[in-house]
């Protein structure tokens, strides 16, 4: 008896400092993830039979599949997304290399902040930047003329090319850090000794770097996916309204439809398809999602 | 005799500081050639240009009698053993070893007979599926000579390799090597800055100091005959005793140090009276006895006091401090173990012949 009342106060103190300390995180994995997706997920499974009344539907993911534009959107922003992580990657990984291996002393540190530069403005303003020099009337296409290149002013805004352009550019610094610091934990004799024995510079890359690198290569690269999937305000600007953009769909059906079952299943399509990519990508690479976070 | 690498005059400059200066060499077909210097001495550079990686300023390597100049590393009848190694840690034992044939574009059914073979000599059989992270540090040393020497470059180079093992196994992996060298024939250039490495395992020693060789010759003329006070300070333990020469009898000189001690050495070169000098005493050489009466005939006579005791099994020493001066001497112990009752402050005479004892004319001088 005497035991029990002088273990349970120590036990329990333990118990509360330890809820305590996982409030905050208990706080926003609830409020802010689970709750939300729960309300969608009834939001999407139910249909307006009458006002305020209810009932369990799969409408709304029907619709998806019966109207040709929505899963046209739906496979373009994947696909466009796929594309831009991998242009971020063959763009960044040179950079990466440089800044990790070539660069030394102060030169590597500039050129990281020189990565870093573009953040200190908000998306919006740096997206803008873009249109001023691609419109019509921008910067560029007056230097093509210029030039004698074209004979009159091209309108560059509005094509994917440029989504494309915008996306990279944006994503550029997500992917780089995660590469810096795979290739600096890589040891320069491993490269010198596959040289030594042989290798040349395209089968060092692939036998030795690329392994190396992978959990680097991988966490950029679903980190560079998930931001361009979910991207709005890029696509929006530079491709206007050709723009086709999963998540314009989903805006529109929020705000402009104010259809929010319909919305609420496209959110939830979307990140069924975020996932599934992502563990494709994984499972392709045979990379392990654990690992991946770690080196992030 | 066939030279399978010689280094002509070669030099590499990193802005004033001269890092190789004008360095030439020869390595015979078939031996084990140590360049022994300590760190900074230019020796992983040497290495490295003789590898490829570095490119000299002046002067030429050759390798099997061909000039290296301009050629890869890819491309070199030369594959080295790094320092920690450098063992892919994303394949298997059995891809590092196959990793040169590979790119060689042997067929993968006879890489996969030599990679056997060559676990089978360096004494790894059947190890080709295990991961490098489950070898220990010996096994990963092993593989990493193998994955080189199935290649069968005309030369082996190896930067320290043994650095990284620790003692007990630093040990075992010296004859090893010595056993692997003589069962390959290959020829081995290997630098270290441990003296006991380049001793035990090489048949020629190059002792390199800021930027040249101060001696090349056999660990056992280094030892015994060494010709520049750098080569009889670093290789070895040994006394050095720095002053002025007082008087010149034949070939022995006879050194007198600031506080009055007077002691005889056989001349390296030309000496004269009153030049600097300093002369060098092997731990070994000098005798003790209790009795001053029973040193050799030929010895020098000193008195001193024990200061400390070295014990160290077969390598024990004495450390003596001689009665006048305060000099401070370092005494190998007889392994015979006749002093091993040997107390700190025990008054003990002793002494050394002066033929074995090696004295030079000091640094600056002035000419």
């Amino acid at each position: 008896m005497a035991d029990r009342i002088t273990a349970d106060p120590g036990a329990s103190r333990t118990r509360l400092a330890l809820l305590l300390l996982m409030a905050p995180a208990l706080l926003w994995l609830v409020g802010l993830i689970v709750l939300p997706h729960l309300e969608l997920a009834v939001l999407s499974l139910r249909a307006r039979v009458a006002p305020r009344v209810y009932e369990l539907s799969f409408n709304q993911y029907r619709t998806f599949f019966d109207e040709p534009l929505y899963w046209h959107t739906f496979v373009r922003t994947a696909a466009m997304s796929i594309l831009a992580t991998v242009c971020t990657l063959l763009i960044a990984f040179p950079v990466a290399w440089h800044i990790a291996k070539i660069a030394r002393g102060r030169a590597k540190s500039l050129l990281f902040v020189l990565c870093l530069i573009p953040f200190w403005v908000s998306e919006t303003v740096r997206t803008l930047g873009w249109m001023i020099l691609l419109r019509e009337s921008g910067v560029l296409p007056r230097l093509l003329v210029d030039l004698g290149i074209t004979a009159a002013p091209v309108e560059m805004l509005y094509q994917d090319a440029t989504i494309l352009v915008g996306l990279v550019y944006t994503s550029m610094l997500f992917m780089v850090v995660p590469l810096v610091s795979a290739l600096e934990s890589l040891d320069d004799s491993l490269v010198e000794a596959a040289y030594d024995l042989g290798g040349n510079g395209w089968s060092i890359l692939r036998q030795i770097v690329v392994p190396h690198a992978a959990p680097g290569i991988a966490a950029g690269s679903i980190v560079v996916f998930m931001l361009t999937l979910g991207n709005y305000l890029t696509p929006t600007l530079l491709g206007g309204k050709n723009s086709l953009w999963f998540t314009e769909q989903i805006y529109t059906q929020f705000i402009t439809r104010f259809n929010w079952e319909q919305g609420a299943a496209f959110g939830f399509l979307l990140l069924v398809l975020s996932t599934v990519i992502v563990w494709a990508g994984l499972k392709f690479t045979g990379q392990r999602f654990g690992d991946v976070m770690r080196r992030s | 005799m066939e030279q399978d690498l010689e280094v002509d005059r070669v030099t590499k400059r990193y802005g004033a500081h001269v890092a190789v200066d004008a360095l030439s060499l020869a390595v015979a077909h078939g031996s084990f050639f140590s360049i022994l210097g300590p760190s900074g001495c230019g020796k992983t550079t040497l290495l490295r240009i003789v590898a490829g990686f570095l490119a000299p300023d002046e002067g030429d390597v050759r390798i099997g009698g061909r000039s290296m100049h301009g050629v890869a590393p890819n491309r070199r009848p030369v594959n080295m053993v790094f320092q920690h190694l450098a063992l892919f840690p994303m394949m298997t034992v059995g891809e590092n070893v196959g990793y040169g044939l590979a790119r060689r574009g042997v067929s993968r059914a006879e890489i996969a007979r030599r990679v056997e073979a060559m676990l089978g000599r360096v004494g790894l059989p059947g190890a080709q599926d295990k991961r490098v992270d489950q070898l220990s540090g010996g096994q990963k040393q092993r593989v990493a000579i193998a994955r080189s020497l199935v290649l069968e470059p005309t030369l082996l180079l190896l930067d320290e390799p043994l650095g990284a093992l620790d003692l007990k196994l630093r040990e075992h992996m010296k004859i090893e090597l010595k056993q692997l060298q003589a069962d390959f024939g290959t020829t081995f250039v290997y630098i270290t800055h441990d003296q006991s490495e380049a001793l035990v395992l090489s048949d020629h020693v190059a002792v390199m100091n800021a930027g040249h060789f101060e001696q090349v010759g056999t660990p056992q003329e280094l030892y015994y005959q060494p010709r520049t006070p750098f080569v009889a300070g670093f290789v070895g333990a040994n006394n050095r005793v720095a002053g002025k020469s007082a008087r010149i009898d034949g070939d022995i000189v006879e050194l007198l140090t600031a506080d009055g001690l007077a002691v005889r050495a056989r001349t390296s070169g030309p000496i004269a009276a009153g030049d600097k000098v300093e002369a060098f005493v092997r731990p070994e050489v000098v005798d003790l006895a209790r009795d001053a009466a029973d040193l050799p005939a030929a010895a020098q006579r000193f008195s001193g006091r024990v200061a400390s005791l070295l014990f160290d099994g077969a390598n024990s020493a004495v450390l003596v401090r001689e009665e006048k001066t305060r000099a401070e001497i370092r005494i190998a112990l007889p392994q015979t173990g006749r002093f091993a009752d040997l107390r700190v402050d025990e008054t003990i005479a002793f002494g050394f012949d002066p033929q074995r004892a090696v004295c030079f004319r000091a640094r600056g001088n002035g000419g």
